[in-house]
């Protein structure tokens, strides 16, 4: 499913999304039979918490659900408190979580014993991009120049990076970067990733790899300039943003010559013992919410890229994201001993 | 003047008679939100958001900002009448609002902190709409160093030599400290004081504390000196908010003040709670009545009112140029901004200009009706007061308990808040002072993470505090106002000379 | 506030103000104690990028360990000891009638959830201490929990600790 389709398909979906409103709801062989929690293991106002709130906004107004769905936000211990929830509710139907890399990394940092393993993953949703950005005043404007730049500083001059949370996946990003070029980076970690972009264009720091929905409006402003993504290609959305350019026309890292792909999940779990028919179920729920083209703006506006697996191909992409995890953060010393 | 035209174009949109019926409905859930212990305005908006989802982006956010104006007026209810904070920002107002409600002074109170709430809202709506892009830069000069200057400087504003031992001073604030520090290490990101247990990673809530402390101690307290509450004659009617405001016109530098360091704190992500606590600690050093703050003075309800509500209203301002929230609830609201399809940021007041103006139009509209909504229950609640001990006390810990559930949706919260209760209830026996064990507890954190920050950013230097005017002028005025109580007590002790020692109270 | 000894009688003695303090500043030092060995764990010093995680929680417990022994030494060498009652005997007992049922209220409240619970205590607290006719107490005990879950469960969609009722009755 890839997905520049924006605009064509979304008369399409509309016309999709009506008829699922107005149709029968497709028999399923379980349904909910009371309020189901959708818990987010972040505070409110956060990407995840976000999404979750947009989902539910896209159920609640397209009458996916017979019974409601319900936002809680478990944050405790860098979203600890929220998996270990999800895992504890052994073959309780009526509960789901939305994942961010907090589902590898905080067993790591933390060692508070939690893995993807102890739940029942539903479906992938969309994986969230990251971008290097730097102020709109910096002296280079692509890759080259700004590793050139970071190799060279020294003292006063050595380059931070700005990045929401410690030892997450923004600070994984910047410990890539300086394995992958030898260079040194003061890492500072801030609360929100609204946070990071303000104190990138306050000068406070040097760079930071912010989500595109986190710093898209400072690129229209004019204050940030974006210099690569870190995924294997270019993104699909060609409307123009800033002066011209559009996300599409931001090169990967990689062929900038700063091979370093990284993308963070945003995908669903139940807990452990659910049943076929329950996850049938939420995968139908959450095939219809894509559907949506509430949902195709809000990826559009987002950036995000829209690959959306489920069952054996989903649990394969986790095995994999879990041993990248596992390896990036052991290189970089992030794992508690 | 252009940003007038454009106020006047707002104020047309806000025209649609279905836009006035949002506003009403959202100061109206907004002011049950305040009241209810827990719930806050980011949950309130945060629960309803995905009902907006059909609406247009102006009925949208018209109705979620009134939630949350709503909430910034009701906050102070129950901190009055209980002595609960029914918001974080409230917890200021407890101070003296609550003493006034036993002296049977409710309603005056109530009256102040709600005109203050306006007055405040009011100050920061009118920046809003004449300097925002000013403010706008203002704000983008915030680094870390200078956040950390800020609450230095919201601690020494309040800290003062109280009447409490200083030992016991001192020990209280530090396990305000030592509690804000307990869960997860945002700069880290290690595990502190958790000792193992999943139900510590959240950390000790500063509500949850709250709520113990002040609302289940007071009930001990009460229950101490008999089956009642003081302060039953509380005069309810509405000669009372008249006699009321005739006493504000004097409060009017006070007033100002608060008004400043509200919209500032808003502004820089400081927040309404610090605004409070910095807006009462100041009044109670300038104020010719600072001696009796903790008694009973209106003076002392009104301006954390005025500060907190000034701090909620233009905390919009970052996030409507920037992108950046000023407060929690401003988080949510630049949550919904992206799921009606807006990009907040610096082009916002360019490209949605029907939406801003909308917005700020109805920020002025939606205060008024806010405060002609909760003056009018002034009497409904004050003559909550009169009904008997056995039947409010069971009631007031049934919400406490459900506040401190609803904060994280965690049961052992309740147990917490318990223990925090009986705490308070030792504490207060034994003369241990409870607002600087709150005020560590809400900063403590934030205090230490910018502080850490600033240090990973200069290299361990403490040269970055005086690195430029802003932030040196900020942490000078800090020390300044810290070594101030000492040296007017040295005066005073010279001007007394001669004379006993102050009794004990 | 303290000290009402004025008219506590010999049966009204509980324990002396000074026994209270004590007792308290020695729990204050035992948190210090805790607050201090976890701080040493995480790391207590100033690294070259700035204080380490436990640096502060350190110092908090030392200052925190110090002041409480202030008072504690205060308390003993003091020349007028506050040998005042802390609390009144037929205050502590009404003392421990709200907080002895509280205590039940919130472990009823992880066994039937909040709402049986809530109208369990209320409709108790209300005939106890107010001795109402239950033509009184069963409109606040029933009403009270019904409006909290309207406007909770049904309103803002927010969940609150439920047990085998509720359960029962498809919630």
């Amino acid at each position: 499913m890839h997905s520049a389709i924006a605009r064509t398909i979304r008369r399409g979906a509309a016309a999709l999304a009506v008829a699922a409103a107005f149709s029968p709801l497709a028999a399923h062989a379980w349904e909910p039979t009371k309020t189901v929690e959708f818990i987010v293991p972040a505070g409110t106002g956060g990407g995840a918490d976000q999404m979750a709130r947009m989902i539910q906004g896209i159920v609640q107004k397209n009458n996916l659900m017979t019974q409601p769905l319900v936002v809680i936000n478990k944050s405790g211990g860098a979203g600890a408190e929220g998996f270990l929830d999800v895992k504890g509710s052994n073959r309780n139907p009526h509960k789901i979580i939305i994942s961010l890399s907090n589902l590898f990394t905080t067993p790591l940092a933390t060692g508070v014993p939690f893995s993807w393993k102890d739940m029942t993953p539903v479906s992938m949703l969309a994986l969230d991009e990251f971008v290097l950005w730097v102020n709109a005043k910096a002296p280079y404007d692509d890759v080259k120049g700004y590793l050139a730049a970071l190799k060279a500083a020294s003292g006063d001059q050595v380059f931070k990076m700005g990045g929401t949370g410690s030892k997450q996946e923004d600070q994984i990003i910047t410990a890539a970067i300086e394995q992958k070029t030898g260079a040194k980076f003061i890492y500072v970690p801030y609360k929100g990733g609204g946070d990071v972009a303000a104190q990138l264009v306050g000068g406070h720091v040097t760079s930071s790899v912010n989500n595109p929905i986190e710093a898209v409006s400072q690129w229209r402003a004019g204050e940030l300039k974006p210099l690569c993504v870190f995924d294997n290609q270019r993104l699909p959305y060609k409307e123009p943003i800033a002066s011209g350019k559009s996300w599409a026309d931001i090169p990967t890292c990689k062929e900038a010559g700063l091979d370093i792909e990284y993308l963070m999940l945003r995908g669903i779990f139940m807990p452990p013992g659910a049943s076929k028919d329950q996850t049938d179920y939420f995968v139908d729920l959450f095939k219809r919410v894509r559907a949506t083209p509430e949902w195709q703006e809000f990826m559009q506006k987002g950036a995000f890229n829209t690959t959306a697996l489920t069952g054996p191909e989903y649990a394969a992409w986790l095995a994999k994201a879990e041993g990248t995890h596992k390896d990036l953060m052991e290189k970089a010393g992030f794992v508690a001993k | 003047m252009e940003a007038l035209t454009s106020l006047i174009g707002g104020f047309g949109v806000l025209a649609d008679p279905m836009n006035i019926v949002y506003m009403f409905v959202g100061i109206t859930l907004g002011v049950l939100i305040g009241v209810l212990p827990g719930l806050g305005g980011a949950n309130g908006v945060a629960i309803l958001l995905p009902l907006t989802f059909s609406m247009t982006p102006v009925s949208a956010i018209i109705m979620l900002s009134s939630i949350y104006w709503g909430a910034l007026f009701g906050g102070a209810i129950t901190s009055i009448l209980f002595n609960i904070p029914g918001e974080p920002w409230s917890v200021a107002t407890t101070f003296d609002g609550h003493p006034m409600a036993q002296k049977g002074k409710a309603g005056e109170a109530l009256t102040g902190a709600f005109t203050g709430s306006f007055i405040g809202a009011f100050f920061a709506v009118l920046l809003i709409t004449f300097l925002a892009p000013v403010i706008a830069k203002f704000a983008l000069q915030f680094g870390p160093a200078e956040f950390f200057a800020v609450y230095l400087l919201t601690f020494c504003a309040f800290v003062g030599m109280g009447r409490e031992p200083a030992a016991k001073v001192i020990a209280a604030m530090m396990l305000g400290f030592a509690l804000a520090a307990v869960g997860i290490d945002t700069v880290t990101g290690q595990l502190r004081m958790t000792f193992g247990s999943v139900e510590l990673l959240r950390g000790f809530d500063f509500l949850v504390a709250v709520i113990g402390l002040f609302g289940v101690g007071e009930i001990l307290l009460t229950m101490e000196e008999g089956l009642a509450f003081k302060g039953k004659s509380a005069a309810i009617n509405l000669k009372v908010v008249v006699n009321t405001w005739k006493q504000l016109p004097k409060y009017w530098v006070g007033c100002l003040r608060s008004a400043i360091v509200g919209c500032w704190m808003g502004v820089t992500p400081g927040g309404a709670t610090p605004a409070s606590f910095m807006s009462y600690g100041l009044a109670k050093k300038f104020s010719k009545n600072g001696r009796n703050f903790g008694k009973g003075e209106l003076e002392g309800v009104v301006m954390p009112e005025v500060a907190a509500h000034a701090a909620g209203t233009s905390a919009l301002l970052p996030m409507l140029t920037l992108g950046i929230p000023g407060s929690p609830t401003a988080a949510v609201l630049l949550g919904g901004l992206l799921i009606w399809g807006l990009q907040p940021g610096p082009l916002l007041f360019v490209e949605q200009k029907d939406f801003v103006w909308g917005l700020i139009a109805s920020i002025y509209l939606g205060n008024i009706a806010g405060l002609i909504v909760v003056l009018t229950t002034v009497p409904i609640f004050a003559a909550i007061l009169r009904i008997p001990f056995s039947v409010i006390a069971p009631i007031i810990l049934v919400i406490c308990a459900v506040g401190a559930y609803t904060v994280h949706n965690a049961g052992l919260d309740i147990a917490v808040m318990l223990v925090f209760g009986v705490i308070g209830y030792l504490f207060k026996k034994l003369q241990y002072p409870l607002a600087p064990l709150v005020l560590a507890l809400v900063l403590g954190d934030m205090a230490e993470s910018s502080f850490r920050q600033a240090m990973l950013v200069s290299q361990g230097h403490l040269s970055i505090f005086w690195s430029n005017p802003l932030v040196g002028s900020i942490v000078t005025l800090a020390l300044v106002m810290l070594i101030w109580p000492l040296v007017s007590m040295v005066l005073a002790r010279f001007k007394a000379h001669g004379s006993k020692p102050a009794a004990a109270e | 506030m303290n000290s009402e000894t004025g008219h506590s009688g010999q049966n009204e003695k509980t324990v002396t103000n000074r026994t209270m303090d004590v007792v308290v500043a020695l729990i204050f030092m035992g948190v210090s104690a805790l607050v201090m060995s976890d701080s040493w764990r995480v790391g207590a010093s100033w690294a070259a990028d700035g204080p380490q995680a436990g640096y502060f929680p350190f110092y908090v417990g030392l200052i925190m360990f110090i002041a409480s022994a202030v008072t504690l030494v205060q308390n003993f060498v003091t020349r007028h000891p506050d040998l005042g009652n802390f609390v009144d005997r037929t205050q502590l007992v009404s003392v421990m009638q709200v907080l002895v049922p509280t205590v039940a209220y919130v472990g009823l409240i992880f066994i039937l959830g909040i709402y049986l619970a809530s109208a369990v205590f209320i409709a108790f607290f209300m005939w106890w201490l107010g001795k109402y006719s239950p033509a009184r107490i069963i409109p606040v005990a029933v009403g009270v929990p019904l409006a909290l879950f309207v406007m909770f469960e049904i309103w803002f969609l927010v969940p609150l600790p439920k047990g085998p009722l509720e359960t029962a009755l498809g919630y």
